[in-house]
């Protein structure tokens, strides 16, 4: 695994929203092939970092650097960074009223084949490769007929995360509490889901706040992520650490040396 | 400045894309307004003697009128006396075959996207093109005459159809109905007339093009759709204009009869020139449009996409007179930079048993502003009537305003009246969402309006769905990219 090449180099990384610093300097090295989890009580910055990566504007970079696959991903916007191949699982998805989820997916393929300078896919492949798709998350034929995330359940949308990523084949999947509020088998799927598109070509950051989702996505490196920094990593045992004392440990070393 | 308001300011920027003129030969008359012009319109025309007898008395009435103020609209006064009230294409719009037709008129409507060639016989449509005030060409009407189907020109009709637009002509819109109703029924220089007989299912989609090429020109057309008993008939009518600084005026009067058992459904997708970035310059569209169901279980729809014109006034409506008629409204309009619009429906229920559907989807973005005003009326004699009423506002940017204004009377206590208006803004969350997905967010902009507007679009027959959205599109598009 030393081998493998760096995907994701981030360096010395601030960001402020409207003027209060949310992360504080983060260092974090990805390589191709790899898990990582990124774990943490509320509020230390989890989603932050998820959308500082994605490209979202209202969060400022105030220093330091995201190095994606040799480019500096701080110059891209943020359908750019999309086309290069990095995909954030949202932890809210969004509704988008009368936009159907066949003519948004085929946009966004579409959008990404035209920036890699291939041309559009033909309807008929286009559908073939949902179909292919759909399977991998066990998603429900019917959700794609509907509108993009309209009256889906929680356990639903969450899936639909998944799928999209699914059919998207990002290098870089971003997850960010995909595991929140979702069942015990909508988990597994979706777990599964991820599992079967991990490759060595690919990397994943899997944000989450209980070790649970660690048991069926198992990474390679755990972080946590405390107050903009990350304080701790460690293998997957420091996620079990992590599960029975819960967070007040870490904190205690942290604060003690602050 | 904010990057949404950026990204805002980017993509309600808008251009437009049929801006450009013919050069082309016209016929005008001098500019101004008074009896003579009447009398010369009508002599231009050959007209028998009642019609421009017709013509003056609704100009002598349009003379006694104000122009309305009730609209939420800021409109700089009208100079009737600085605007010409005639313009032809020189040539004589009497055409045998294409060949005889001017090469730049056709390329005009070649790039306006409307074929008039055998082409056009492919997608099944007959296309009526009115280029400032003359019929142009008539396609079709052969294919049409088969079945008893009238489909022509408004002068060709007052010419061989006297009877039918005596008839109808002012039953469903009298001149006395409003001020531009007046001012259209004086000055009226051409349009379309449509017949279908008793039992006719109409083939093919009829459509017409309206398109002011002339400079301090208005235009007055006025469209008649007659279909009788039994019958069915699906009308298109899409409108363009070039750029150009000063204002135009365009009043027109659409009327619809319908007998029993029939549907009408009239579409229109309406781009006139709005004017530019700073609100100079573009089209007023005083517009009135009603039909009647006159028998029983009738039904008459309108749809309508507005994108067009720097002042929009127009409330197309329907009176449901025969029991159990039906009568639909489906709008979506789109206002940018400096437009103003100020549009609905009136749904008059008579018979017992009508019923009334108003879907309205309002679009504003820039500093423009967008009203919905429509008026649901039940008769004491209209038991059981039903309406559901649905308007919808999203805004783009807050510089813009979106403004409902519903009115019911009800004389009826059995009928049952819904109204539900919600105001939305276009979200962050949403753009970010499928800029993420690889989307831009021009791309994804345009993805969002068009889903909003879906439940309209999806009433436009295919051809003109699929032309409405790139026009949705065009009107939010912006400078970049």
């Amino acid at each position: 695994m030393s081998e493998a090449k760096i995907m994701l180099e981030i360096k010395d990384l601030r960001v402020s929203i409207e003027g209060k610093e949310i992360l504080k300097g983060i260092n974090l090295s990805v390589k191709a092939g790899e898990v990582h989890a990124i774990m943490g009580p509320n509020g230390s910055g989890k989603s932050t970092l998820a959308s500082a990566l994605a490209g979202r504007d209202y969060f400022h970079i105030t220093h330091g650097k995201i190095i994606y696959e040799g480019k500096d991903l701080t110059e891209l916007a943020p359908e750019d960074r999309a086309r290069e191949g990095i995909f954030l699982g949202f932890q809210y998805p969004v509704e988008i009223p009368g936009v159907s989820m066949v003519n948004f997916l085929r946009t966004a393929i579409n959008s990404m084949r035209k920036y890699r300078g291939q041309d559009a896919l033909p309807a008929g492949d286009f559908l073939k490769l949902m179909r292919e798709k759909k399977k991998v998350v066990e998603i429900n034929s019917d959700l794609t007929n509907r509108s993009v995330n309209e009256g889906f359940s929680g356990g639903e949308k969450k899936k639909n995360e998944i799928f999209q990523m699914a059919l998207l084949e990002p290098k870089l999947a971003i997850l960010d509490e995909t595991d929140s509020g979702l069942d015990i088998d909508a988990l597994r799927i979706v777990a599964n889901g991820v599992n079967k598109l991990r490759s060595p070509q690919n990397a994943t950051i899997v944000i989450t706040h209980y070790q649970r989702l660690l048991d069926y996505i198992v990474p390679d490196v755990v972080h946590v992520l405390y107050k903009g920094r990350i304080v701790k990593s460690g293998d997957k045992s420091l996620a079990k650490e992590l599960e029975e004392h819960g967070y007040d440990w870490i904190k205690q070393e942290v604060d003690a040396d602050t | 400045m904010t990057d949404q308001e950026k990204i805002l300011n980017e993509v309600t920027d808008s251009d437009y894309k049929f801006g450009f003129q013919t050069n082309i030969d016209t016929e005008t008359i001098p500019k101004g307004l008074n009896e003579e012009v009447v009398r010369i319109i009508s002599a231009k025309k050959e007209e028998p003697k009642w019609l421009t007898e017709s013509r003056l008395k609704a100009f002598r009435h349009w003379q006694t009128m104000k122009m309305p103020q009730w609209a939420h609209l800021r409109i700089p006064e009208i100079n009737y006396q600085d605007i010409i009230f005639y313009a032809a294409p020189k040539q004589e719009a009497k055409y045998e075959n294409m060949d005889e037709v001017d090469p730049e008129l056709i390329d005009t409507f070649n790039r306006l996207g409307i074929p008039l060639e055998e082409q056009k016989q492919l997608a099944g449509v007959a296309v009526d093109a009115v280029m400032d005030s003359v019929s142009v060409k008539t396609t079709f009407q052969d294919t049409l005459a088969d079945k008893g189907i009238i489909f022509c020109s408004f002068s060709d009709a007052v010419k061989n159809h006297p009877d039918l637009i005596k008839k109808y002509m002012g039953s469903v819109v009298p001149y006395t109905d409003n001020y531009f109703a007046a001012l259209n029924s004086a000055v009226f220089s051409d349009g379309s007339f449509c017949y279908i007989p008793k039992g006719v299912h109409c083939p093919m989609e009829l459509s017409t093009y309206f398109r002011i090429n002339a400079a301090n020109t208005g235009q007055f057309e006025r469209t008649l759709i007659v279909a009788e008993d039994d019958s069915f008939v699906s009308y298109l009518e899409g409108c363009t204009a070039p750029m150009r600084d000063e204002n135009q005026l365009h009043a027109a009067i659409v009327e619809i009869v319908a007998g029993e058992n029939t549907e009408v459904k009239y579409s229109t997708v309406q781009n006139w020139y709005p004017g530019n970035k700073e609100g100079k310059g573009g089209i007023y569209n005083f517009v009135t449009k009603r039909g009647i169901c006159r028998g029983d279980n009738s039904k008459i729809s309108w749809t309508q996409v507005e994108t067009g014109s720097a002042v929009t006034w127009k409330y197309p409506s329907c009176i449901l007179k025969g029991n159990n008629s039906v009568g639909e409204f489906y709008s979506v309009a789109v206002t940018n930079n400096y437009q103003q619009a100020d549009t609905g429906t009136k749904m008059i229920h008579i018979g017992k048993n009508t019923r009334s559907t108003i879907i309205s989807k309002g679009i504003s973005a820039g500093k423009s502003e967008n009203s919905y005003r429509g008026l649901v009326k039940v008769l004491k004699s209209a038991e059981n009537a039903r309406n559901y009423s649905q308007c919808d506002s999203l805004l783009l940017g807050d510089k813009c305003g979106a403004h409902t204004f519903p009115y019911l009377e009800v004389d009826n206590r059995s009928a049952v009246v819904e109204h539900e208006a919600t105001t939305s803004k276009i979200g962050e969350d949403q753009i970010f969402y499928c800029n993420q997905r690889g989307i831009d967010t021009e791309n994804a902009i345009s993805l969002i309006v068009n889903g909003y507007a879906k439940e309209v679009l999806n009433k436009l027959p295919m051809e003109f769905a699929v032309e409405a959205q790139k026009l949705l599109a065009i009107t939010l598009e912006g400078s970049v990219g």
